[in-house]
């Protein structure tokens, strides 16, 4: 079933898994980053990477070359390489960017990463082995606000942004100094960086942050969620075609596909939810992930009700639970393995969610 | 040497105009000249207020940059609203799509903004039957969406 792991009561602003999922990194909504080895009596604390000044915004960590990229609000990035002590080193990346870094993903062969930022332009960094340092290539134009959330195709050549301007768009971002040049894709032929390839609004209302965004594991479909509630599939292969579903709940924040047609999304409603898309390519709901009940705090008895009405002059009692286990917005999901994902988020907690178990808990669940 | 003052005046300094290629809005259809306002008199005089409604709704000029326009849609839309009776507001609901319903939620806050006699307390019963189908995401799009009634 699902497991719950807490690390005290300051939010957690992201984390990431290492490759077998032994060692985890999250922030603890400040400047330092901590590295915890799973144990068997719990999470055991090895190191606190305190290299940024400012609060950290994004954490990646490359399963086999097992580096860790950070970055902050601070302007930095860092990539964080482990020595035969264990201790982890820094090295700065020079972004070259005037505000804050808001999102940092590797990329699938882990040899560039990527960096969106509040300078309205995303930092593609690789390292140079002749000057021994990570160097970055802008990606700006048409870019008109934050980016804040990225993704990278699974061919290691293309990168999804989403932006506070209500768009999603889809880059190339290949460096033609330490890589082959790409094939012509559903994503159309043009290759050199920065070129934009596809532009999707978020919403024909206008409006809504892009909180995350996703490529499939195909690399032909993008998902995202938007500050409006809603959650969005474009497909490259049906030429660019969107499905919207604008949905009853509170916005989403982070999304995963967990299976060729399913995105779990997380968010302000604490609940992971199962979206899925049907052989039409429309988008539905499936299933809220998360059914747990309210625990009442002692039962409600008739004693506690009229002791309540007493005090205070009304029936309820000062439960404030919610019925989910997050008790407050999930900010970050990510993948965990074939059939499990973790999601953490401003409560402190830290869940891990098993689908296959959930396939069978909830009737009718089926990951497609 | 620069003084340490309490003025806070440089935040109003808009620093972002300098830039050249600002976010900017999007520059709506403007083509939308809002609901007819013979054809919705001619529906609630005939009674069909649910008719009115759907109407109404869907020539809502959301994108609209001229605020007459913008206004003598709301006006209209709230006479649709008020006229529909209480008992029959969650049948008018259910034959919205969803997207309307998104619409009506804009129409309902607007409404609240310029309340006339009981006008307020008809529009709450309103937001309860709409917010019982669109949810908390129906109040957000009244938020985040820059196409507002």
């Amino acid at each position: 079933m699902t497991e719950t792991h807490s690390f005290g009561v300051s939010p957690i602003t992201c984390h990431a898994w290492n490759k077998d999922r032994t060692q985890l990194a999250l922030s603890p909504n400040n400047n330092e980053v901590h590295i915890y080895q799973r144990s068997s009596n719990g999470w055991k604390l090895l190191d606190i990477l305190n290299q940024h000044d400012l609060r950290v915004m994004g954490i990646d960590w490359a399963p086999n070359t097992n580096r860790i990229v950070t970055c902050a609000v601070d302007r930095n990035a860092y990539v964080w390489t482990q020595g035969d002590d264990g201790k982890w080193k820094p090295t700065l990346v020079l972004l070259r960017i005037n505000r804050a870094a808001t999102c940092v993903k590797w990329s699938p062969l882990e040899n560039k990463f990527a960096v969106g930022s509040g300078a309205r332009l995303i930092s593609v960094c690789y390292f140079e082995e002749e000057n021994d340092w990570w160097v970055s290539k802008h990606i700006k134009r048409p870019l008109r606000s934050t980016v804040t959330a990225l993704d990278w195709h699974p061919n290691n050549l293309l990168l999804v942004a989403g932006s506070a301007d209500y768009k999603v768009r889809v880059f190339s971002a290949y460096v033609k100094d330490i890589e082959e040049a790409p094939q012509p894709g559903p994503w159309g032929t043009k290759s050199s960086l920065g070129t934009a390839l596809a532009e999707f609004p978020n919403s024909p209302n206008g409006g809504g942050w892009v909180h995350s965004v996703a490529f499939s594991q195909c690399g032909n479909k993008v998902c995202w969620i938007g500050h409006d509630s809603s959650v969005c599939v474009a497909d490259a292969s049906k030429g660019n075609t969107v499905t919207r579903l604008r949905t009853e709940h509170l916005p989403f924040l982070s999304c995963i596909w967990v299976g060729p047609n399913s995105i779990v999304a997380a968010g302000h409603s604490c609940s992971p939810m199962l979206y899925a898309l049907d052989d039409n390519g429309q988008l539905y709901f499936a299933s809220k992930l998360d059914n747990t009940q309210r625990k009442e705090a002692g039962g409600l008895s008739a004693m506690r009700k009229f002791q309540s009405l007493d005090r205070q002059a009304r029936i309820e009692t000062t439960d404030t639970a919610l019925d989910s286990i997050h008790q407050n917005a999930i900010t970050c999901v990510r993948k965990l393995r074939e059939d499990k994902f973790s999601t953490s988020g401003l409560d402190g907690q830290l869940v891990i969610w098993d689908l296959k178990t959930l396939e069978n808990s909830i009737a009718g669940l089926k990951i497609v | 040497m620069s003084k340490n003052t309490s003025s806070s005046a440089f935040r109003k300094i808009d620093v972002d105009q300098y830039n050249e290629d600002n976010f900017k809005e999007e520059e709506g259809d403007g083509g939308t000249a809002g609901p007819d306002e013979n054809e919705i008199i001619t529906l609630l005089g005939q009674g069909k207020n649910v008719e009115a409604l759907i109407s109404v709704l869907k020539s809502a000029p959301l994108g609209c940059k001229n605020q007459q326009v913008k206004d003598n849609a709301l006006n209209l839309t709230l006479k649709v609203l008020l006229s529909i009776k209480s008992n029959q507001i969650e049948d008018a609901v259910a034959k919205l799509d969803r997207d309307l319903v998104d619409v009506l939620m804009k129409y309902i806050y607007r409404g609240f903004e310029i309340p006339s006699e009981g006008s307020s307390g008809h529009l709450l019963l309103w937001h309860e039957k709409v917010y019982n189908v669109g949810g908390v995401g129906s109040i957000v799009r009244v938020l985040s969406d820059s196409k507002q009634a």
